[in-house]
């Protein structure tokens, strides 16, 4: 097998949604939980959910995770 | 607080829905139950800086010790396809994330692929076969000086030949009835034993790494369930199902899905391994470790490599383990430490930042001047 195949990640019952903020909605959510970039959880760039996304350094990946208590709700990791 | 602030997670708020409209309540009534359960809710959620990684140790470790006790009589489970860690071991193996252990993958197939026949075909497909495989018998001609391979039937020559290419480019191929002969140029024993064991090993067919597979049948689904792991080659199948496939080596899942993919990976992991156990540990203490194993964008363990050796403080991490290597660096670095943990805090004894302890008092010394003043002029 000498192509590359692509696999569509978000496909996989394991991979929740990825979503990318835009500059407004990340510098709103900062003001909102009253934290600095540096305090959220990260990800990487080359992370294989993100990377059709094109994401740069610094912007927010906003995730809708499934919950067995919750039922769903938003975790935010931010680019390195 | 008002309640009316509490924001309900969505399960709960649903389920509320769904009883409401069970039980026809309306208007009013239901106002007061929502009021009720948010109360509840409020009530049940954590405070601000409870110390819940405590909790958390505290909640896993001590099934975690009945679980060793109980290991034993569970050695030997039958029914069990693929051989399979269980029990405390894998616990330590999920925690410690270890790089070596017993992979397994279940590989789900299409639904036009969902049957017996195709589960049989692909799990032979992607079976890695090596040529000691096809091979019945080998031995060393020392009076030649050449391999002799006794071929099992059915063994495909050409791709035989094909794969061994690389080891034999000075050498003398042949085929005799079921036999193959190489026979090297110029080569001395070792040589000869060299070639042989590297023509045994050569990889055939199949999916690297996926060393056995069994097909079973669970509900209507056909699974095939593997000893090794390879999911980025499996994944690009076909025939597979993306959906539900899945591996037990979480690296090769933060490599092939992604790190949010890892978490719920380690959470599944640890939770299916308790419950086999037969142990009720809360779900949320398990979210939080494998939170806590993610939150970096990788992987970390939980122990001295990981989440414990990268603390930033340098007194927290000397309480953990290695003490002297820590505090060495640190001396010939001249680090710093903030007393900002709590660790820290108590070893120095400190009011550790935990519970009322995390409140500060901040003081504006001129407004308090002036408030003194005002005292001052009304007594």
């Amino acid at each position: 097998m000498t192509e590359e195949k692509t696999i569509n990640v978000s496909e996989s019952g394991f991979v929740p949604k990825h979503e990318l903020l835009s500059y407004e909605q990340a510098q709103e959510l900062l003001k909102k939980l009253n934290i600095s970039l540096k305090q959220l959880p990260k990800i990487k760039k080359t992370d294989a959910a993100i990377k059709e996304l094109n994401a740069k350094r610094g912007s927010i990946i906003k995730i809708t995770r499934n919950s067995q208590t919750a039922g769903v709700y938003y975790y935010y990791r931010v680019v390195v | 607080m008002k309640m009316t602030r509490v924001k309900l997670p969505k399960k709960i708020e649903k389920d509320f829905n769904e009883y409401c409209k069970e039980r026809g309540i309306k208007g009013g009534k239901k106002r007061e139950l929502l009021a009720k359960l948010k109360k509840i809710v409020k009530k049940s959620s954590f405070e601000p800086a409870e110390a819940i990684g405590v909790i958390t140790a505290q909640s896993i470790s001590e099934p975690a010790t009945q679980m060793t006790m109980r290991s034993y009589t569970m050695a030997s489970q039958a029914g069990r396809l693929a051989k399979v860690t269980f029990g405390l071991p894998r616990m330590i193996e999920i925690f410690d994330a270890r790089k070596t252990f017993e992979r397994s993958m279940n590989i789900y197939l299409k639904d036009e692929y969902n049957n017996k026949n195709s589960a049989k075909r692909l799990a032979e497909k992607i079976k890695e076969k090596f040529v000691k495989d096809v091979v019945e018998k080998s031995s060393i001609d020392l009076l030649n000086m050449q391999l002799e391979f006794e071929l099992s039937n059915g063994a495909n020559r050409d791709m035989i030949k094909l794969a061994i290419e690389k080891y034999t480019k000075n050498c003398a191929v042949n085929f005799r009835g079921n036999t193959l002969y190489i026979k090297p140029e110029k080569a001395e024993i070792k040589d000869l034993r060299n070639i042989k064991i590297k023509i045994l090993g050569t990889h055939l067919s199949g999916v690297k790494n996926i060393l056995n597979v069994a097909v079973i049948k669970n509900g209507n689904d056909w699974i095939i369930q593997t000893d090794g792991s390879n999911l980025k080659k499996i994944l690009e199948m076909d025939e597979v199902e993306i959906k539900r496939t899945y591996t037990n080596d979480i690296y090769e899942v933060e490599a092939v899905l992604g790190i949010e993919a890892a978490r719920n990976l380690i959470l599944k992991e640890a939770q299916k391994n308790l419950n086999e156990q037969g142990l009720d540990v809360d779900v949320r203490h398990i979210m939080l470790i494998s939170d806590v194993m993610t939150v970096d964008g990788q992987i970390r363990s939980i122990g001295r490599y990981g989440v414990s050796g990268r603390k930033s403080s340098v007194l927290a991490r000397a309480n953990f383990e290695e003490t002297l290597k820590h505090l060495t660096i640190a001396s010939f670095r001249g680090l710093w430490d903030e007393l900002r943990g709590t660790v820290e805090n108590i070893m120095v004894g400190n009011v550790a930042p935990v519970g009322t302890g995390i409140v500060e008092l901040v003081v504006e010394p001129k407004k308090l001047k002036k408030i003194k003043k005002r005292k001052k002029a009304s007594s």
